[in-house]
Formats: C-alpha cells, sequence, structure tokens
C-alpha cells in the first residue's frame, strides 16, 4: 500500500522520484520556482509529464516508459491494459502515455494555495461535491459533508455562501470539501500561504489532527509546517531532489543548503580532513569529526549563527576558524541583528552592531569555536526511487 | 420618434392584423433562434476557450465573420448554401424539404447574424472565470459531464445569459439577411423589421408606432440584460 512516482517533466526541468508509504505525511521543501507545484501538479494529473511512471496502492496513475530515473527493473504486474508495443525498450523517448488515469478517476485531492470554494454553492453543497460526484444521493452526500464539517469544527457555516467566509474559515471547509472526496492521497500546495499570520496556527493544529495517519504530501516553505506536520521531509531544489529523510535528521544534520537554511544554521560543504572539512575553495573548517565521517570523503560543516563572533581585524590563536567575508546585508533578527556575508549568516547584539559600525559592503571577519562546528559525512542523493 | 407618434391612434396601429402577425413571428423567430445560437454557441465557446487544437484561429474567424458582413452578403450566402440550387438545399429539396423564404430561414438568418454576440460574450466569460475551479472539481472526482454541468455552466451563467439576451436582440432586429434568404410573405417570413420597412410606403403612423414597440422591447433587452451582468457585491461586503 505505498505510493511510488517517478516522473519527469522536460518543459519545468523537474525529474522526481517519491515514494509515500500508507499513512504517513511527507513535506515536500524548496525555494520558490524549485518545482514544488509542478510535482504536485503532475501527482493530481492537473499537468502530464514528459516522462515516468506513478502507481497508487498498485494502481497505475500514469506510464510513460522509462525515465532517466528509472532503476531499470522491468514494470510488471497488473498491466493488463497495455499494448505490447508500448512496452518493448525500443521506444526510449517515447512521448505517447501507455497509460493515462485523469485526474477525476485518480483518488487524489488537491488543497491548493487558495481554498477555491465553489462560489455558486453554499458550504454545505461544496463539501457534498465530492462524495456526489462519486455517485452518493443528495441526503447522502449532505450527510458526509456535516461529518466533515464537525471535523474541521465548522458545521455551522454550513448554509453560508463562500464569499461571506473569511480566508481561515474557507481553507477549513476546502480542506473538509478535499477530505470528503475520501482520497486516497491528499496533496496540499501551500495551505498556509496566503493566511493571516493569526489564523495558521488553528490551521496548522486542524491539520495536525486530520493529517495523522492519512496518506499526504504537504508542499511548504515554512519550517514549522515540516515539524509538526510531517514524518519525513524532501527537500526540492532546481528540479532535484536534493536531500530527504525524516524531518528531525534533516533538520539537525541539514545537507542542502537550503535545510540548514530552515533549520537556521550555517553550512559549508567540502572534504573531510583529519580535524575537519576542506572546501573546493580551499577553506579550512576545524571541528570535530562524528564517528560517521571518513577522511577524504565529501562532508558538511554546520555551526550556528549566534556561535559566529564578528570582529574587525584578523583574530589569531585557539581552535578558531576565521573568514574573512564583505557583508551582504544586515537584518533584524529577534534581539539581535542578523549580518549576513559569503553566504554565512552571524547573529550579533545591536550594541555590538553599533560599535563595529557594520554596514553593507563592510569587510570583516567571523570567528567561530571549533567546539561549535559540527561535521558530518554529505549523502549523495541520486535522482532514484529508494 | 416619440413626438411623431399618433398616440391617438397608437394601439390601434400596433394591434391591426398585420403588425400583430409580424411582431408575433418576430418574437417566434428571435425565441427560436436564440434556442439555436445557444444549442451552436455553448459548444464553440466550449471548444474556443478551453483547448487548443489547429485551426482554431480560422474556426474563430469564421464564427466572427457575420459581425463585420453586411447582413444581405450573409443572406446571399445562406441562399447559396440552403436555396433550391443550394449546396445543401438541392440535396434537402430532393428530400422534399424547402428552407428558403420558409419561417425556418428567417430563423436561420437570424441565428446566422446573432451566433457571434453569444459565442463573444460566453468565450470572455469562460475565460475570466478560468479552469481553476474546473481542475478543483475534477480533483475531488467529478467527470468532465458533471463538472460542465456543476461547475462550468453555473459559474459562466451571467455571460450565457447576456449572450443570449444580445443574440435575442440582434435576431429581433436582423432585417437585411432576412429579406434576402427569407423573402417578406406576410404570418411567414415577414417579421416587425420588414413589416415596419414596407409601412413606410404607405402607413407612416403604423411604422413609427412599430418602430416605438421595438425600441421598447429593445430597452428592456438591455435593462434586463444588464441588471445580471452587474458585478454583483459579495453579499459579505454589503452586511452592515
Amino acid at each position: 500500500m505505498t505510493f511510488t512516482i517517478s516522473a519527469g517533466v522536460a518543459a519545468r526541468a523537474l525529474e522526481v522520484s517519491l515514494r509515500v508509504d500508507d499513512g504517513e505525511t511527507v513535506a515536500v521543501l524548496g525555494p520558490n520556482g524549485s518545482g514544488k507545484s509542478t510535482l504536485l501538479a503532475v501527482i493530481a494529473g492537473l499537468l502530464r509529464p514528459s516522462s515516468g511512471r506513478a502507481e497508487l496502492d498498485g494502481r497505475v496513475l500514469f506510464d510513460y516508459g522509462r525515465t532517466v530515473a528509472d532503476d531499470g527493473r522491468p514494470h510488471g504486474g497488473g498491466a493488463a491494459g497495455r499494448s505490447a508495443g508500448a512496452a518493448g525498450p525500443s521506444a526510449p523517448f517515447q512521448r505517447t502515455a501507455a497509460q493515462w488515469v485523469p485526474p477525476y478517476d485518480r483518488k487524489i485531492a488537491l488543497l491548493a494555495q487558495e481554498p477555491l470554494l465553489f462560489p455558486h454553492l453554499s458550504v454545505l453543497e461544496n463539501v457534498a461535491f465530492g462524495p456526489r460526484s462519486a455517485g452518493a444521493g443528495r441526503a447522502d452526500a449532505r450527510q458526509t459533508a456535516r461529518h466533515w464539517l464537525v471535523e474541521v469544527e465548522a458545521l455551522e457555516l454550513a448554509s453560508r455562501r463562500p464569499g461571506e467566509l473569511s480566508g481561515g474559515q474557507a481553507q477549513r471547509i476546502a480542506l473538509a470539501r478535499a477530505l470528503a472526496a475520501e482520497p486516497d492521497l491528499l496533496l496540499l500546495d501551500e495551505p498556509m500561504a496566503a493566511l493571516d499570520i493569526a489564523v495558521a496556527p488553528l490551521l496548522r493544529k486542524l491539520l495536525k489532527r486530520v493529517l495523522a495517519g492519512r496518506r499526504s504530501i504537504i508542499v511548504t516553505h515554512d519550517v514549522v509546517d515540516a515539524l509538526v506536520l510531517a514524518d519525513r521531509v524532501v527537500v526540492l531544489e532546481g528540479g532535484k531532489i536534493v536531500e530527504e529523510g525524516p524531518t528531525r535528521r534533516v533538520l539537525e544534520r541539514p545537507q542542502s543548503r537550503f535545510a540548514a537554511g530552515l533549520a537556521g544554521l550555517n553550512q559549508v560543504t567540502g572534504t573531510v580532513t583529519g580535524h575537519g572539512i576542506i572546501t573546493a575553495s580551499g577553506m579550512s573548517i576545524t571541528g570535530p569529526p562524528d564517528g560517521a565521517a571518513v577522511l577524504g570523503e565529501a562532508g558538511v560543516a554546520v555551526f550556528r549563527p549566534s556561535d559566529v563572533s564578528v570582529f574587525r581585524d584578523p583574530v589569531h590563536g585557539s581552535p578558531r576558524n576565521a573568514f574573512e567575508v564583505s557583508i551582504s546585508d544586515l537584518e533584524p533578527h529577534g534581539d539581535q541583528i542578523r549580518i549576513r556575508a559569503g553566504g554565512l549568516a552571524a547573529d550579533v547584539t545591536l550594541s555590538a552592531a553599533a560599535e563595529l559600525d557594520l554596514t553593507a559592503g563592510s569587510v570583516v571577519y567571523f570567528v567561530v569555536k571549533s567546539a561549535a562546528v559540527r561535521v558530518f559525512p554529505a549523502k549523495v542523493f541520486p535522482v532514484k526511487a529508494h | 420618434m416619440t413626438a411623431r407618434v399618433n398616440w391617438a391612434q397608437f394601439i390601434p396601429l400596433v394591434t391591426s392584423e398585420p403588425s400583430l402577425a409580424a411582431l408575433g413571428l418576430s418574437l417566434r423567430t428571435s425565441a427560436a433562434s436564440t434556442v439555436l445560437c445557444a444549442l451552436l454557441g455553448v459548444p464553440l465557446a466550449l471548444v474556443l476557450a478551453r483547448s487548443r487544437f489547429p485551426g482554431q484561429r480560422l474556426l474563430r474567424s469564421l464564427v466572427l465573420l457575420p459581425l463585420v458582413l453586411p447582413p444581405v452578403v450573409g443572406g446571399i450566402a445562406l441562399l447559396y448554401t440552403f436555396g433550391r440550387r443550394g449546396l445543401i438545399g438541392s440535396s434537402l429539396s430532393v428530400l422534399g424539404i424547402q428552407i428558403a423564404f420558409s419561417t425556418t430561414a428567417v430563423v436561420l438568418a437570424q441565428t446566422f447574424v446573432a451566433l457571434p454576440f453569444l459565442v463573444v460574450s460566453l468565450e470572455g466569460s469562460l475565460r475570466t472565470a478560468g479552469h481553476r475551479y474546473e481542475a478543483a472539481a475534477a480533483t475531488l472526482g467529478a467527470k468532465p459531464g458533471i463538472v460542465l454541468r456543476r461547475i462550468t455552466l453555473p459559474l459562466v451563467l451571467p455571460g450565457l445569459v447576456s449572450g443570449a439576451v444580445l443574440s435575442f436582440a440582434r435576431s429581433l432586429g436582423e432585417f437585411g439577411a432576412t429579406l434576402t434568404f427569407a423573402g417578406s410573405l406576410e404570418g411567414v417570413t415577414r417579421t416587425l423589421p420588414l413589416e415596419i420597412y414596407l409601412q413606410r410606403e404607405t402607413d407612416p403612423d403604423t411604422a413609427v408606432a412599430l418602430s416605438l414597440v421595438l425600441v421598447f422591447i429593445a430597452v428592456a433587452v438591455v435593462g434586463i440584460s444588464f441588471r445580471r451582468t452587474a458585478p454583483r457585491l459579495p453579499a459579505a461586503m454589503m452586511k452592515p
């Protein structure tokens, strides 16, 4: 009972393999334009991929033949409908779908950034739309709709029109509507992005309850969503998966710069040496390598911005790392000032920032104690299913 | 024009037998052509707004052609298509079906000139509505037929209504194509505009009175159309 996809969308340079087990919630994280929404559109059937194959609990959703991500094992079993010609290895670049299931037959519901409630239907009829489309009678569909409205604590809104709802209410109704369709897989595309900052925590709490034990994929760029809602995260960058794993591990030992940024850590990649790592540009970072780091192999060093001290002049002595950097920008961060420079960040107090007379463009030294640096091995994520 | 109306005789003038026959015929044929416009126009607008295929621009140009074509030319085109020796008419006359110079011809002529109004109005509505609601409906398990019936058509209903109203109005005023293709037989093909034109020669009072009736109908039609398509404030904003 799993969902697997291995698909490419040539026009958007997307090449992704993903697997979601029954009852599992996977968060897809990534910067804007990394292909997160494209991935969801492909899974929902709203966008045709140029290659690949997807399966949900043994049902083939689409099969466009071999892909780059294909590991070569033959697709077998239950493919009675496939013609012999389409399955032949002689057509590696075929574009026509050997199999294609339209969105309405996939049992995959999509909750988008905007609720997209049908404006001409009442809240109750909106939620009853899925059951009605599946062939339920009017009374049965309404009964189901009421059940899901209770689930999202919005039964009292049943007779309203979508135009009379606030953003948070509308998104709750949209969630109820998606759940009422009883999808085998629920897709959530930044469901909190369009909401008021005061309303988002309420919806997140609600999502946590309804997503428990439900197979879902949530696209987000909020680390809180990933922590609260997801069992596992996948980091997408430039259309490729650059990192994946259990949420906590990804945030503690980020492999990608994006994940490190989410976790609020500075991250430097390089080659593991006896006392730290050395980057491709020859910069050496000392820090205690953990047991798993292998000498001479790719490694990652992370440290907190709050562990970085900022100096105007070079500093020597004791086991410290010093980087000469040029400040790119300064921004308030809590009760401190976050200084970004050379792809790294440092947090200093307001008085320290004033004393050092820091402005964008000034050259400073970021200094971090070796003890504050963690070094662990970098993992290579091939574009390939597990 | 109202100053020229013979008000004392207004009621008898517009209720004379030829006038009533013309008015009745006009209303019946216009209603029929509006229905025909909807039957042809809804699929056309859907195809033009929702799909992409080679020859789409050509199809759109063909649909819009009657807007810029002189109606008389349209009538001649119809005559050479559906006339006794026409492209399709010759086959139909073998079956004993005679279209030209019949009430059917009036409806066809009116449909020909009125169709673009419905298609343009509806296509605009479809494009404005976008397909995001339709995509949402599909992911909820709705098959295309259900999406069309329960989502697309209700969403574009204001556009469909205003398009139908405009088509009706255009059909009601149709003159050139009707005269060329259907002729002017009292009670069969002589619609109100033809009656007005003929009466102008012999009985200007009737012509002016009937013109005023058409003006009333036109004002009513525009009034209804505008009321239905005026942007409505969201209900939440209208609450105190």
